[in-house]
């Protein structure tokens, strides 16, 4: 009896008992579902922690002024200004690891156009920040090295902050915007880059050059770098050995001696972008391995039921055998079965997982992200489930004496 | 021509517990291709056990079977199968059909066993059902069939292999007088086949030529007679 021949036979018993071939396959939909959507949720979580970290720049350090001790009361970071315009230049030309340094200089302010004003940040900044951040114009020309020499009163508006002034969809490249009275000619809008993953608004800002920003807003503090440094790393590898790098550098610079705290801190994101990555595959481990128990309680579930049928149909086992079944034949029989419940299980479950994933991701407005590696394995891990607990059954059918069984009632 | 079943002292030893049954003490029998023979013998007379070493649903504990001239008495559970597929043909007393599935369907499970394929088996499971008079309702399901009918049925799965031999387990213990009659007849008018039927009634094995008689798992008596024929008016009936 050839493999179709069983299928078919197998298909027959089971349609024969439609409800409970139903309930037995519901324990393996049930958990191939929660697999399939267990795992696109973490997915999803994943995915949304990734795109976090691509909106802030990828291999990127911050460096931020530190405290500076003295008399005993030490300020937290940022409230003293170490960090030098020559310090950047520094970073820029000697980190060999370094692939750019840009500062950003930030206070903030009320911006008015014409109509309409809005309190955001403003920053000063020079043209490869925006490199850096990987953060292009979506209208009218990046800043220029000329914008920055000749201190120019332009400004580079983020989404947010265009739609706010101009309204959503207008187009203000040329038009005036007023910073405590000093007008600005919006030269861009960047593009819309989202939310940081501490839920900040990254288009609620503006840009402009570092050299207008001293000159018309905000002059500083001489030497000093009132803001902080981001730095790009040539390679996402090297990122904690550009870190030391800028580290060791620094503190050459500002004099430190072996033991004394360091003035500055450099925050690195690809750390803080794998602690959150690990926190969502820890999530996604759990959801997967619940799902996981759950397959099982229906292999479990299949088990159970292809005994009661093994043991009911006795009789049926009997004929077979006596009008010439091997128990080979029998044990195939029996197999099929549980594997058909198994797999027709699985292939339902699959189906009603991709709807919740696609129901969630809708819900969580995450992207749905099914990976066709773990739909194939629940679907193949049912169907070994089917055979696993199908086995037991099965052999027991297959060893069941003709003449007992014939006699059974 | 090789006899179709040669036993040569068989024995059959159940042991229950520390108990040792005797089921079978050393039966030799030969039936020879064409014959009709009736078993008889009360019930513990080891008619049964006999019936399922002859059926190869059960292996003797000593003495040698051959079946069609081929050694069948070390035969491993598999074997046996394939032996039971291709050479014997079983009618039971309770007709032994699968519930819920057609005649048709009925007919063709030992050839579903024996790989032959759906053409082939559709052609000689109609035309078996044919040759037992039920041509008409080879879509019946079981409980859609009379109890005589159902046992045509099962005749008809039994012949459709072509066995050398067919096997009656008190094919009419569950059937009226005249049901019996009419599967009697149907058993007895086959041709080109070697028939052993179990019984305890004598009614039934005056249908017979050779009656073999157990008792105490020994062969008490071998007698030929002249088999039982109804009178063809009666049969038309």
């Amino acid at each position: 009896m050839g493999p179709l021949q069983t299928s078919r036979l197998a298909l027959r018993a089971l349609l024969r008992n439609k409800l409970r071939s139903f309930l037995t396959a519901l324990g393996i939909i049930i958990g191939v579902a929660a697999v399939i959507a267990m795992v696109a949720i973490g997915e999803g979580a994943r995915s949304q922690v990734e795109e976090t970290f691509a909106a802030m720049g990828t291999n990127l350090l911050i460096v931020m002024p530190g405290s500076n001790s003295s008399g005993g009361a030490r300020g937290g970071f940022g409230t003293q200004p170490t960090l030098t315009w020559d310090d950047l230049k520094a970073i820029q030309t000697e980190a060999s690891l370094v692939s750019g340094a840009a500062p950003t200089l930030r206070m903030n302010g009320q911006v008015q156009s014409d109509e309409q004003n809005w309190g955001t940040s403003i920053q000063g900044t020079t043209p490869n920040y925006f490199e850096i951040r990987r953060w292009p114009t979506a209208l009218g020309a990046p800043m220029s090295d000329s914008d920055l020499d000749s201190g120019a009163k332009v400004m580079w508006l983020g989404a947010t902050v265009a739609e706010k002034l101009f309204g959503p969809g207008s187009d203000p490249l040329g038009q005036a915007v007023r910073v405590k009275g000093v007008p600005f000619v919006v030269a861009g809008v960047l593009t819309k880059k989202g939310q940081s993953p501490m839920g900040q608004d990254y288009d609620d800002t503006v840009f402009i050059p570092t050299s207008t920003f001293k000159a018309r807003l905000s002059p500083g503090l001489g030497t000093f770098l009132s803001g902080v440094i981001f730095v790009q790393v040539r390679t996402g590898e090297d990122t904690a050995r550009a870190q030391r790098q800028v580290t060791s550098l620094l503190r050459d610079r500002h004099r430190l001696g072996q033991g004394a705290e360091d003035d500055f801190s450099i925050r690195n994101l690809a750390e803080v972008a794998s602690a959150q990555q690990q926190g969502a595959d820890t999530l996604s481990a759990l959801l997967a391995s619940i799902a996981a128990v759950s397959l099982l309680v229906g292999g479990i579930g299949i088990m159970n039921i292809m005994l009661v049928s093994v043991t009911e149909r006795t009789r049926e086992i009997g004929i077979r055998m006596a009008v010439g079944a091997t128990p080979g034949q029998i044990l195939a029989q029996f197999l099929v079965e549980a594997l058909v419940l198994a797999i027709v299980g699985g292939l339902v479950g699959v189906g009603l997982g991709l709807f919740a994933a696609q129901q969630l991701s809708v819900q969580f407005g995450w992207p749905l992200l099914v990976r066709a590696d773990i739909v194939a394995l629940a679907t193949g891990f049912s169907g070994l489930v089917g055979v696993g607990f199908g086995l037991y059954p099965a052999l027991k059918a297959s060893r069941m004496d003709p003449i007992t069984a014939l006699r059974f009632e | 021509m090789t006899a179709v079943v040669a036993l040569e002292g068989i024995t059959r030893v159940f042991s229950l517990g520390d108990v040792e049954v005797h089921a079978l003490r050393g039966v030799s029998l030969t039936v020879e291709r064409g014959e009709f023979v009736a078993i008889m013998g009360s019930s513990g007379s080891g008619k049964s056990t006999l019936m399922n070493v002859v059926g190869c649903l059960d292996r003797p504990t000593a003495g040698r079977y051959l079946l069609d001239g081929q050694d069948v008495s070390k035969q491993s559970r598999a074997q046996l199968a394939r032996t039971r597929n291709k050479t014997i043909g079983f009618v039971f007393q309770s007709f032994n059909l699968l519930a819920r599935t057609s005649a048709l369907e009925n007919v063709e499970l030992p050839l579903l066993y024996s790989g032959v394929g759906t053409k082939e088996r559709k052609a000689r499971a109609t035309a078996a059902l044919q040759r037992v008079g039920l041509g008409e309702r080879l879509d019946h399901l079981p409980n859609q069939l009379s109890g005589g009918q159902q046992q045509r049925v099962a005749i008809a799965r039994a012949l459709v292999t072509k066995p050398s031999l067919l096997l009656a387990d008190e094919p009419t213990g569950a059937l009226d007088t005249k049901t019996s009659e009419e599967v009697m007849t149907l058993l007895t008018g086959l041709e080109d086949i070697t028939v052993v039927l179990v019984t305890h009634e004598h009614d039934v094995a005056a249908w017979a030529q050779r009656v073999v008689t157990l008792r105490d798992g020994k062969i008490l008596s071998d007698k030929r007679q002249t088999p039982l024929r109804l009178d063809p008016n009666r049969q038309e009936a």
